[in-house]
């Protein structure tokens, strides 16, 4: 197999779209970022001969929507004390992470051509010290809702609007420290938290119910105190709604239920567990390019076809 | 230092809780972005008078270490200065993956106050004993690792870790000790202070021992015998340079703490000793879970009286 090189990092630099633009421009904005970000990590994953090509196409689109329009958090504004903060607590989906960061503008895009390697900044989980825009050095499970609890009482002591978002796997939910961070959350009101679970109901080797079943989750977060929304993981339109509405309900911390398919939309990846770590062969890899493209003309019609004209200007505050 | 002739057994005693609250309670009128962060801990750390004054900045969230450790790194990343304050035993041993990732890796300005250290809590057994922190602690990396030995180092201590940015732990006892150094005392991260001159053999050590050791130096000075008494408040990083010189200019070390043999103050003195100057170390410590007592007992009972100590310094020179 050919080694990881710079001619595999060459995706465009796609960058986050004005808060002026229409809902539907915003959608189909950040449709093109997933897609673009899908593309350039089935590569470094393939490439590299590692990554954890599941459980980044699971988050790809709550990644997309969150840089591509929701976080006041671009490369200029990077170090800004008021930036929202997005903590990625599922630190092992580091190729998909350090994609979107290099789609944002946060990372030269040929620099993903040394993931993984022998000195690179760019391991197996994000590091904070190297790579700009990373707010917590995660990888250990668990560990992203407390630190992410912890700024949003820093926002709330300074009176400050900035908002705190984490993104935790579900079968992470198994670790205690979320649950004691989620009562702290509660308990501070802290209503401009926003904790987005990807749902995708696989860990890595089998189904989170037949290992430590999560359910009924929805109930689990409401008895914590949680304002608790459910939606389509993959549905732009509805991720970009509900992460804009902050606060979703005041004094009321939001846990967002992301439904998700791990490999989504890959038709041999989605949904299988066999994926969690797995690298698609060059067979593979053509296959899940050549879906990608025809996936894209058909999600650009179902969104068009699903775009609320009465809503066009609404759903985002910057 | 101390100017009285009469012995260091014989000066009043102090707590060093109390001087801690009321450097907390000056550094945080003097800076806002000062905050305490506890486990329910709120008495045994005697933080009570500070919860008072600044209500909002007393940031609890029950008994739940790994997010109190996580919630600290988090309020750093939103630009405040906590101040983790928590019984030893529970911050290093429950949070140590939070202190290692959360704090440490990701280069958090948190600074980590241990209460109640080593065998403080002598009766409680040893779950509540925390001999083992400083060992863990040394293994990580980007950790100053501070010992106080009076309540004027323990102040001093926690303006210096206000004023300067990155990861600290700074042990707090409870144990009643003399006023060793004068009030105008600055710490130095990394610099050690012969507290006592002497040529035949010398003390190194820190915390609630260092007394004894100046103790053990009197005992050892009406037989004619002169002790170099050298204070090591800060464990990691070392003052090698006054390690080895010891190491060239007297007989042998003696090095006493309130901790594991293993991996502690002793085993960063021999690690260096061993490099840089071959040279007998008798390293004072515990070995092995405690039996039941107050922590004085303990303290004798494993060769750390002021006789003990005197003890292993002439079979050092004989």
């Amino acid at each position: 197999m050919t080694a990881l090189a710079p001619e595999h990092a060459t995706m465009p630099v796609v960058g986050r779209i004005s808060p002026h633009a229409s809902r539907q421009d915003q959608i189909e904005h950040i449709a093109e970022a997933a897609r673009q970000i899908r593309l350039q990590d089935l590569k470094l994953v393939h490439y590299a001969g590692a990554g954890h090509i599941g459980g980044d196409f699971s988050a790809i689109d709550v990644l997309a929507t969150l840089y591509g329009a929701v976080l006041n958090v671009t490369p200029d504004n990077v170090d800004d004390p008021e930036r929202d903060r997005f903590i990625l607590s599922k630190g092992h989906i580091a190729g998909a992470f350090y994609t979107t960061l290099a789609a944002f503008g946060f990372l030269p895009v040929a620099e993903l051509a040394t993931f993984l390697k022998p000195l690179s900044r760019l391991n197996g989980h994000p590091n904070r010290n190297k790579v700009s825009g990373v707010e917590a050095n995660t990888g250990p499970l668990g560990h992203g809702l407390p630190i992410a609890v912890g700024h949003a009482i820093s926002a709330k002591l300074d009176v400050s609007p900035r908002r705190t978002y984490v993104l935790t796997g579900d079968g992470e939910l198994q670790e205690g420290s979320n649950w004691e961070a989620m009562m702290a959350a509660s308990q501070y009101e802290l209503d401009r938290l926003t904790v987005i679970v990807d749902r995708n109901r696989l860990q890595q080797g089998a189904t989170v119910r037949e290992t430590n079943d999560l359910d009924p989750l929805d109930k689990k977060a409401a008895a914590f105190g949680f304002a608790v929304v459910e939606v389509n993981g993959h549905d732009h339109g509805e991720l970009l709604d509900v992460l804009s509405a902050v606060p979703f309900r005041p004094g009321k911390p939001t846990f967002v239920i992301a439904h998700t398919h791990k490999g989504h939309p890959i038709s041999y990846m989605s949904n299988n567990v066999a994926w969690h770590h797995k690298v698609p062969s060059e067979d593979q890899l053509h296959l899940a390019l050549e879906e990608l493209d025809r996936l894209q003309v058909q999600q650009k019609q179902d969104e068009v076809a699903k775009a609320d004209p009465m809503n066009s200007n609404g759903g985002h505050s910057a | 230092m101390t100017t009285t002739t009469s012995s260091i057994v014989d000066q009043p005693r102090f707590d060093c809780r109390n001087a801690y609250v009321e450097t907390l309670a000056d550094l945080a009128a003097a800076d806002h972005r000062i905050v305490g962060v506890v486990n329910d801990s709120v008495g045994s750390s005697k933080l009570d008078a500070f919860k008072k004054s600044f209500p909002d900045r007393l940031i609890n969230v029950g008994i739940a270490e790994q997010d109190m450790v996580g919630v600290a790194a988090g309020l750093a990343n939103g630009g405040r200065i906590p101040f983790v304050s928590a019984a030893s035993c529970f911050l290093t041993a429950r949070a140590l993956e939070q202190i290692k990732a959360d704090v440490a890796y990701s280069n958090r300005n948190v600074k980590l106050c241990g209460m109640s250290p080593g065998v403080a809590y002598g009766e409680l057994g040893p779950t509540h004993q925390s001999i083992e922190d400083i060992a863990w602690l040394r293994a990580i990396d980007n950790m100053i690792i501070v010992v106080p030995a009076d309540p004027v180092e323990t102040a001093a201590a926690m303006r210096w870790a206000a004023a300067s940015e990155g990861p600290a732990f700074i042990r707090v006892s409870r144990m009643s000790v003399p006023q060793i150094y004068p009030d105008d005392y600055e710490f130095v991260p990394g610099r050690s202070i012969t507290v006592r001159d002497g040529d035949d053999v010398t003390i190194i050590s820190n915390g609630t021992i260092l007394w004894r050791a100046l103790a053990a130096a009197e005992q050892l000075a009406a037989e004619g015998i002169s002790t170099r008494v050298i204070s090591m408040p800060t464990v990691k990083p070392l003052d090698t340079e006054a390690v080895v010189k010891a190491a060239r200019e007297t007989a042998g070390i003696v090095t006493a703490e309130e901790s594991t043999k293993a991996g502690g103050l002793g085993g960063a003195v021999a690690e260096t000793v061993v490099a840089e100057h071959p040279t007998r170390v008798t390293i004072l410590g515990f070995d092995a879970f405690q039996t039941t007592g107050s922590a004085g007992f303990l303290i004798d009972r494993a060769g750390m009286s002021p006789e003990g100590i005197a003890d292993a310094a002439r079979a050092l020179i004989k």
